[in-house]
């Protein structure tokens, strides 16, 4: 009978038989290694979790009081018969692909990623392996990020424009990663940035561990935006045309997100900008970070998962997607971008 | 190219109407006559003749690109939009142009007459000169279909304002057969009298539709009801000898309905009417035998026969060589009737009856037997309002029956195009036929976007089988489907065909075992069909 394969695709999620451990699961389980902080990949209920340490504070902040403990990048730890060890992703600060070796065969989970650093991220890192689960979210030749001093120069530009318009500009971003990375292109001599409580929050738990981030003003309900001139607001996507919004009069909208790409997505979010930027990997960082791995097996999921394995396949890679009951497919577009 | 550019960018990129109105001033302000003429040409829906299949289009992008053709395809679904798709895969330019608007749509017109290798080489090198914005535009040049964040009615306004004439001359003055190629931007915009062209239609008058009853209308005596038959809104013009039958969406329909020629015979040239194109015998046939004759350019003798079409006659806009619009509509209506009144039955046109009512009760409870009366709905219209240009608030109104619904389970989904790419929107729906559902009809709209992310993630999650872009998911979502009527048809699993059906209610209180049968949409057959 042949060996367990090194993971298999259960419905919690990825499983290693011989270490008896779960990665990103969505269904309760006694142990999981968890690859980053969002709420796609970290779950509640977990008996156990094992994150990176740069990961571990959000965890907690989000999770609440979990058995939380922590996996230096490259530090090699036996579970069970597998050797585990987490790898950075430069998808958000803290986050990591999860290389799991069993009897000499190598598999690496991606979770999610980009190859470009990002200033903030501890940049992705390619891990060479047999077996390599990745993540296509932005799996198509349409989707090509430009580069961020560009993306920088085009949301100050527009901050800078709607200011002289008299209007406030707000920009969507996920509280996660994209937020605190969009503060490190903002340009402090244009205005303050005033903050939204789910983008603070965060943005305070990354301070405290230590990343470098600018400082930000959060909003609060006695905050006066008036006292504030030439501020830009940073909110999640749902903080857009809510209630919450309207205290700052005449605004000026933007969207940052990779799917801002694609003109039928920006139209539909209704926004007066939409910035193209991504924390996942565009199609040649996708493409040069599975070459990289050297793997000859790739497992897709997220994403366009069947047009990016049928191209894996056509490139002479052995690529199948992660049953589509199983690959929690991730739900708002707006968040995973 | 690159002003042009700039405008649909500065028009793209807010859904604010001053900052477009200020972007297309700006724009007409400095752009050349033959730019601006273009550009008035493609926002009213004119465009160069294709001259590249998009067959070909597909191909050289794939080439140019070095990407396998079925990715190039694959891509397209996504984006929604082919021009966007090519100018997204394209890798970037190599150098920049300085053409103009004008000047690319001129190479654009010449290509048709090329040889098929220099067209090729043609289309690559402009893609090699132009950034991503202007590759987006060419490509829309080539592809057709332009549509972009301005209406007609806010450029009207734009043009209006920059030079100094009302909205509506403006709207009449881009209404018609003109072509920016044939005129001029003096002749068309600026030219004191705008040298009449026969065929120039007048811009519509457009209803809005009444959602609470009538009684906020005022007096039941100001008001004039009509039947509200279900066919194709039209134009016709008598004028000089010649007849021209329009459409609401400024196609010219003259020789679909070969019938209304007959006109010429009735009625003095100097006439304009707004009516509707009804397939009539005796009174308006289901909108099934009009649907023969839509999308037919030349029609067989049988068909004449099956399905003759009669413009029902409702408004008279110019009566001998008179522009009457700014007549109230009693005094037009009358004129109407008096043309009519002598007319032989083998006429094309007939003038419905206006129905009479004493007090809004009664009209309700008229209204409530339109579809014993082939109509779905009553039409209402102030009696001394003018015939307005577009859609004004206050003097038409439609007010329609509530429309037919049953409740169905969703089987199949597929995800949307363009503005809802990426989103499952498109949806098989089906009834109970004993235990088997029967896919009756397809519905894509009538869901708010938050509805659409959240069935979305559901379909995701529950999908069982794949057919290329179509999921086949778990028969457990039900939703009230709504239409304005149903026939017969072959072609359909189920037997029925519906009309406008779309999603009125997500019924998540509803197990799928309780939606409806295929004996209720029989029944509803036998009463309305």
């Amino acid at each position: 009978m042949a060996a367990d394969p090194v993971l298999t695709f259960t419905e919690r999620g990825i499983y290693c038989p011989a270490g008896g451990f779960h990665i990103d699961p969505w269904r309760p389980v006694d142990r999981a290694l968890v690859t980053h902080g969002h709420a796609d990949h970290a779950r509640p209920g977990h008996g156990a979790y094992l994150a990176t340490p740069a990961a571990g504070p959000v965890l907690r902040h989000r999770l609440g009081d979990i058995r939380l403990e922590a996996a230096d990048y490259g530090a090699v730890q036996r579970i069970g018969d597998a050797r585990v060890s987490f790898h950075p992703a430069g998808h958000v600060p803290g986050s990591a692909q999860i290389r799991v070796e069993v009897g000499g065969e190598v598999w690496v989970v991606s979770g999610d990623y980009k190859t470009v650093p990002d200033g903030l991220s501890e940049p992705f890192e390619p891990v060479r392996c047999h077996v390599f689960v990745s993540e296509c979210t932005f799996g198509l030749p349409v989707f090509e990020w430009a580069p961020q001093a560009a993306v920088a120069a085009e949301i100050n530009g527009w901050w800078a424009a709607s200011v002289a318009e008299g209007r406030t500009p707000m920009l969507a971003a996920y509280a996660l990663g994209k937020a605190q990375r969009l503060l490190t292109m903002l340009d402090p001599s244009i205005g303050p940035v005033l903050t939204h409580g789910a983008v603070e929050e965060t943005t305070a738990v990354l301070r405290a561990q230590g990343l470098p981030l600018p400082e930000t003003i959060r909003v609060t309900p006695e905050l006066d935006p008036k006292a504030h001139p030439g501020a830009l607001v940073l909110a999640p996507p749902s903080a857009l045309g809510s209630k919450w919004a309207r205290r700052f009069g005449a605004v000026s909208t933007g969207h940052a997100s990779g799917w801002m790409r694609l003109r039928g997505v920006r139209r539909r979010r209704a926004a007066d900008r939409g910035f193209v930027i991504s924390d996942h990997a565009d199609w040649p960082g996708l493409l040069s970070a599975i070459r990289a791995t050297g793997a000859e097996k790739v497992f897709v999921t997220h994403g366009y998962t069947e047009i990016f394995s049928r191209s894996l396949n056509a490139e002479g890679w052995d690529a199948a997607i992660v049953p589509t009951e199983f690959g929690g497919e991730t739900e708002d577009e707006g968040d995973a971008g | 190219m690159k002003d042009f550019a700039a405008l649909v960018a500065r028009i793209d990129q807010t859904t604010r109407t001053s900052a477009k109105t200020e972007a297309l001033a700006d724009y007409f302000a400095r752009a050349s006559d033959d730019d601006r003429l273009w550009t008035v040409a493609l926002f009213s829906g004119r465009r160069p003749r294709r001259a590249i299949t998009t067959t070909e289009l597909r191909e050289w992008v794939a080439e140019r690109a070095g990407l396998p053709l079925w990715l190039v395809e694959e891509s397209y679904p996504v984006v929604g939009d082919l021009a966007e798709t090519i100018a997204l895969i394209l890798p970037p330019p190599s150098r920049g142009s300085d053409r103009s608007l004008a000047e690319w749509i001129a190479l654009l017109r010449g290509l048709r007459d090329m040889p098929p290798e220099v067209r090729k080489a043609e289309v690559l090198a402009a893609w090699d000169a132009l950034d991503a914005s202007e590759r987006f535009i060419f490509n829309k040049l080539l592809t057709g279909g332009w549509r972009i964040g301005v209406s007609q009615k806010l450029m009207t306004r734009t043009l209006a304002r920059a030079t100094g004439r009302t909205e509506a001359e403006m709207a009449h003055r881009l209404m018609g057969a003109w072509e920016p190629a044939t005129t001029t931007w003096h002749a068309l915009i600026e030219a004191e009298d705008a040298a009449a062209d026969l065929s120039r239609p007048y811009p519509f008058c457009l209803a809005h539709q009444l959602d609470d009853g009538p009684e906020s209308l005022g007096r039941p005596e100001d008001w004039r009801a009509e039947w509200k038959w279900d066919g194709i809104r039209g134009q016709l013009i008598l004028r000089e000898g010649q007849h021209f039958v329009w459409s609401r969406g400024e196609e010219l329909m003259t020789d679909r309905f070969p019938e209304l020629a007959r006109a010429r015979d009735f009625l003095p040239p100097g006439t304009v009417i707004d009516g509707e194109l009804l397939a009539w015998r005796d009174g308006p046939l289901p909108f099934n035998a009009l649907q023969k004759r839509i999308g037919r350019k030349t029609v067989p003798a049988k068909l004449l026969k099956e399905a003759p079409v009669a413009l029902a006659a409702y408004d008279l806009l110019e009566d001998a060589g008179e522009d009457i619009r700014a007549l109230p509509f009693d005094a037009r209506r009358a004129r109407l009737a008096q043309r009519l009144a002598e007319l032989p039955p083998e006429a094309p046109l007939v003038l419905p009856p206006l129905v009479a009512f004493a007090d809004w009760a009664t009209l309700a409870a008229t209204r409530a037997t339109a579809r014993d009366h082939a109509a779905e709905g009553l039409m209402l219209k102030r009696a001394d309002s003018p015939y307005h240009v577009g859609r004004k608030r206050g003097d038409w109104w439609k007010w329609k029956l509530d429309p037919l619904v049953i409740d169905a389970v969703m089987i199949y989904a597929q995800a949307g195009h363009g503005r809802r790419a990426n989103l499952f929107t498109d949806f098989t729906f089906a009834v109970w036929d004993g235990g088997a559902l029967v896919p009756f009809t397809k519905a894509y709209s009538g869901l708010t976007d938050a509805e659409f992310r959240r069935i979305t993630a559901w379909v995701r999650r529950n999908t069982q089988q794949r057919f290329g872009p179509v999921r086949q998911v778990t028969p457990h979502q039900v939703f009230e489907i709504a239409f304005e009527g149903l026939h017969e048809s072959p072609r359909h699993k189920s037997g029925v065909a519906l009309r406008f059906p779309r999603m009125s209610r997500w019924r998540e209180d509803k197990p799928p075992e309780e939606a409806g049968t295929l004996d209720e949409l029989k029944a509803m057959l036998a009463a309305y069909g």
